[in-house]
């Protein structure tokens, strides 16, 4: 098979990764367009492995890693939205402005409990 | 062009197709749903590479844990049932430039460098679970261990961060469960 | 019907069989069926009486935290697979053995702070 049908498959996944996370609200959804390009990664590193041929299958063997990685990260992730949704009643990451850095007086902000950092 | 040609441009029609439907969807819902057919077709694509355990990895991890979990993020943030607008934000001409770019540029790059790569899939398998076991332990046992402290972080995390309720959206939040813990180890 | 694709071709024939069949039902039902769309057909059925609240009633972020556990142990479940494959075979042995106890004992750390913490009791 030729190898650059995988390696196109995979730099086109990458990109509408690329496109969700910038064009999405919902942080569930930026996680779920995460979650693609990683995907598009592991396919990039599964066709080369195949390619090469490589005795040590460092390719695969990375790419079960990266899945490890990515369930960790994903479940981390949504561990922080919750704990978001939970303070502020919103998932939407552009209504999420505290942390911007702003000269103009600081805006009215909603009545937003203290987020008691413990 | 051979079998394992066509039906790998196949299962990459059906992947981007499912990806691009992830990435537009107007129902949350669905989004999560679209993304198990990428998954899908994505193991599939595995599976043709004759890298099979990580294959049914894909399918067990992502499938099977990765996208429940996404779909409890769904039901714990209250998310519409049905359509629900403002799903896109407003810098998306932007995004589809800069996604543009990233496509134009990478599609680029890998078919001037691997419009040659030929490799003759088949047997004997490239990973199977057998081949894979021997290379993790014998020689990627260290990452693999280190795996395991970096799951527990995670987890550990996890529990950390979503130990109290969540309130509806209408209710006061000065009334919260008082359960809080008393070790030291709430950080 | 040899070889690495001639299995996998199998499958994928039974998978299909399978799709076509429940397809198939599907599609039979549809084209049989009687249609007499009413709104009360549409809502949820609860019992008989009208649904009272929305469907996200019951969702608490403690649901959360057993999901996640099953994702991590999902996740080490993966690696016992190609371990089994390999630790009797001659070359690995006891030390084989022991890094992967190494490895369930550090998640098991995880579980074992989850049930001090009181994640795991029902509520």
């Amino acid at each position: 098979m030729h190898i650059v049908y995988p390696a196109v498959v995979a730099a086109l996944l990458f990109s509408v990764g690329v496109y969700g996370v910038l064009a999405r609200r919902n942080a569930i959804l930026v996680l779920m367009s995460v979650e693609l390009m990683l995907n598009a990664v592991n396919l990039n590193l599964v066709a080369f492995d195949v390619w090469l041929g490589d005795a040590l299958r460092g390719g695969q063997v990375l790419t079960l890693f990266v899945i490890v990685i990515a369930a960790a990260e994903v479940g981390l992730g949504l561990a922080i939205v919750l704990l978001v949704f939970r303070n502020r009643q919103t998932v939407q990451i552009d209504a999420l402005r505290d942390l911007a850095d702003r000269d103009a007086e600081p805006a009215e902000r909603p009545e937003q409990v203290s987020t008691e950092i413990s | 062009m051979t079998p394992a040609d066509v039906v790998f441009l196949f299962l990459g029609a059906v992947t981007l197709g499912s990806a691009v439907l992830v990435v537009t969807t107007r129902q949350l819902v669905h989004a999560a749903l679209w993304l198990v057919v990428t998954f899908g077709a994505l193991a599939a694509s595995y599976l043709l590479l004759t890298a099979e355990f990580v294959a049914w990895v894909q399918v067990l991890i992502y499938v099977g844990a990765v996208v429940v979990l996404l779909l409890f993020g769904i039901m714990l943030t209250r998310a519409p049932i049905g359509r629900s607008e403002g799903l896109d934000s407003a810098n998306r001409p932007v995004a589809i430039a800069v996604a543009a770019a990233t496509a134009a540029l990478l599609v680029t790059v890998v078919v001037a460098g691997f419009r040659e790569a030929y490799v003759e899939l088949g047997d004997p398998p490239a990973g199977t679970s057998g081949q894979m076991g021997a290379s993790i332990f014998r020689t990627w046992v260290l990452p693999f261990e280190v795996l395991s402290l970096l799951l527990l972080a995670a987890l550990i995390g996890a529990i950390v961060l979503s130990r109290r309720e969540i309130q509806p959206p209408g209710e006061s939040s000065d009334e919260r469960p008082t359960e809080r813990p008393t070790g030291p180890g709430r950080g | 019907m040899d070889g690495y694709f001639g299995s996998y071709l199998v499958v994928a024939l039974l998978a299909g069989l399978g799709v076509a069949v429940v397809g198939g039902a599907f599609t039979a039902g549809r084209l049989l069926r009687a249609q007499r769309p009413t709104p009360e057909k549409l809502i949820t059925y609860e019992c008989g009486v009208d649904p009272v609240g929305e469907g996200w009633a019951q969702s608490y972020v403690r649901y959360y935290v057993f999901a996640y556990l099953y994702v991590v142990f999902a996740v080490d479940a993966v690696f016992l697979f190609p371990w089994a494959t390999v630790f009797a075979a001659p070359g690995y042995g006891a030390v084989t053995l022991v890094e992967m106890f190494v490895f369930l004992g550090i998640i098991a750390v995880g579980l074992l702070y989850a049930w001090k913490k009181g994640v795991l009791t029902w509520v």
